[in-house]
């Protein structure tokens, strides 16, 4: 039983972290209503906009701060550059403006910072935490565990700011209609540039944590595609709908990982091993027939 | 008294290459209710989001004329700077925020306003005083609503912008005459208390001749007529033309392709 309990807790941790990569998307999503095609190559330039302030010796934290602003920046400058002239576009106008300016990114990134693996080193150590391995005989890391408590926080933040506040009422009634909410006054170029900077700021988070991980490298951009699953289950519009999306997925592939292969060799014969690649997919598939708009998302209005 | 409105020869392009309106002037004075009056595609909600600036997000352009409210030339300004300035247009179909609910929609209204939590829960209250179908219904989303809750929604929400000045764009669109003429009370209403003054875009001629002070009749994007409301009522071409009526009284349609009166106003 502990080993199970084990398997679902690593789940649920790395399921955090597909959720943080989620969290950027939906974002955008909800203040702009579109997919933003770009986000994992945010993740990309802005963990390596970090490591690349490094290199240069900069500490740290002043890393952070900085690629903090670099990623400001970039929100306010794609805000000027691409989405200005798309007010009123349809999404798909929008959808294919990010495609255009995640190849940018890309290319950007290198650029500027290098394009050679760097490990990057936040001070978290990915060991289990002694006092749970003794008491419960379960391996539980600190570095998974740091990651989700950081998500978490971030999440149950940006919840309350969407819910509660002036502006952030203002960026679901942009999403809802934007030529609305310039008529009565909501300036679209500052939510969308606020809004992009928030996203560059969780693509930050993001990208240092996974970074930290697995090294900072142009893998990071597909982290977008683990988002994907998560993104479609929790539904695109809702902050909460990513977390639990995260934890569905991370905890299913999982354990999917460790019980189906068993169970299909006992009636087929073969390897069945790498579940864990593309059953996020089948969950997403499945569910996209039973409910497209996701868990938590925001049903289509008619009116008939 | 001196206009408080002025709407002076405007021409719009849409697209670089659509002229809708050619040279339209009016005027609106303060503390009336002035209503544009025309067929689908005369050019009054072109002159309605000329005014609140909202035009350039549809790629259209004033590219001759001015505007200006209270002695300002106001055509350069963003529809940010307009609402904060004191004019807000109210779209055609409603345009509510579907997911939000009534109350949310009213607050984001708001937005420009500098408003504490108390004030803010003031100018609420006074909306839901002309609106008392809206505090029933406050925490229903949007989208869910009647198209009447939705009007009286999309003019709370301007309201919350505490506005000088309305553009209120087909108001009557697709409902109900009962329901068109409780907005419209209400309308005049808040013209009488608030002292908010109106531009009115409507199709049904009949019931905004009846609210207005002041109408203006526009056909192929230039003002044909224009006078008292009253005037305008009793005017032989507008009864004839957009009243339905002629001078014997209501008549039928069978009657209609035998005798056409000519406009006079193309002579």
């Amino acid at each position: 039983m502990a080993f199970f309990f084990e398997v679902l807790i690593g789940g649920l941790l790395s399921g955090i972290m597909y959720s943080l990569v989620a969290l950027g998307f939906v974002l955008i999503f909800k203040a702009s209503g579109v997919f933003n095609f770009a986000q994992g190559a945010m993740v990309y330039f802005a963990a390596l906009a970090v490591v690349g302030f490094i290199d240069k010796g900069v500490p740290l934290w002043a890393s952070v701060i900085l690629a903090f602003i670099v990623m400001t920046l970039f929100g306010i400058a794609t805000e000027k550059f691409v989405l200005r002239k798309m007010v009123n576009q349809p999404p798909i106008a929008l959808f294919m403006a990010t495609i255009g300016l995640a190849f940018f990114v890309e290319g950007l990134a290198p650029l500027l910072f290098g394009n050679d693996v760097r490990p990057l080193d936040i001070g978290l150590v990915d060991e289990p935490i002694p006092a749970i391995l003794d008491s419960l005989n379960i391996v539980v890391s600190r570095f998974d565990l740091t990651a989700a408590g950081l998500a978490a926080l971030l999440v149950i933040v940006l919840a309350l700011f969407f819910q509660y506040t002036r502006v952030g009422r203002a960026l679901r009634a942009v999403a809802d209609d934007h030529q609305a909410a310039l008529s009565i006054g909501i300036p679209l170029q500052h939510i969308w540039a606020l809004v992009w900077a928030v996203a560059g700021f969780v693509a930050l988070v993001a990208g240092m944590l996974w970074g930290a991980r697995n090294g900072v490298q142009f893998a990071l951009t597909f982290t977008a595609l683990k988002a994907l699953p998560v993104l479609i289950l929790g539904g695109f519009t809702s902050v909460p709908g990513a977390i639990v999306g995260g934890l569905i997925i991370g905890a299913s592939e999982k354990l999917a990982e460790i019980y189906i292969p068993p169970l299909m060799q006992s009636v087929f014969s073969g390897n069945f091993g790498g579940i864990e690649g593309w059953f996020p997919y089948v969950m997403a598939l499945l569910f996209l027939l039973v409910r497209p708009e996701g868990l938590f998302g925001e049903k289509h209005i008619d009116r008939v | 008294m001196s206009a408080y409105l002025s709407v002076n020869n405007v021409e719009v392009i849409y697209d670089h290459v659509i002229l809708v309106l050619k040279g339209v002037s009016l005027e609106v004075p303060q503390g009336k209710i002035v209503a544009l009056l025309g067929a689908n595609g005369a050019g009054k909600s072109t002159t309605l989001k000329a005014i609140s600036n909202l035009l350039r997000a549809e790629r259209g352009e004033v590219t001759k004329g001015n505007i200006e409210f209270q002695g300002r030339r106001v055509d350069q300004m963003t529809p940010n700077e307009m609402v904060k300035g004191g004019v807000i247009q109210v779209m055609e179909g409603r345009h509510c925020f579907a997911h939000l609910t009534i109350e949310e929609n009213l607050l984001t209204g708001a937005y420009t306003q500098p408003l504490s939590r108390a004030q803010l829960k003031q100018s609420l209250e006074k909306v839901y005083e002309y609106f008392p179908r809206l505090k029933q219904r406050r925490s229903s989303q949007a989208g869910y609503t009647s198209g009447g809750e939705q009007q009286m929604t999309a003019i709370g929400r301007a309201l919350m912008a505490n506005p000088q000045m309305i553009l209120l764009d087909e108001p009557s669109m697709g409902l109900a005459p009962q329901i068109v003429e409780e907005i419209f009370e209400i309308v005049k209403d808040l013209n009488s208390r608030e002292k908010v003054s109106f531009l009115l875009a409507e199709q049904n001629t009949m019931v905004a001749l009846r609210y207005a002070d002041f109408g203006y009749i526009l056909e192929n994007g230039r003002v044909v007529m224009e006078g008292d409301a009253a005037d305008l009522r009793s005017n032989e071409d507008v009864k004839e033309f957009y009243l339905g009526l002629s001078s014997h009284g209501r008549k039928s349609f069978r009657d209609i392709k035998h005798y056409r009166r000519r406009k006079r106003w193309l002579a």
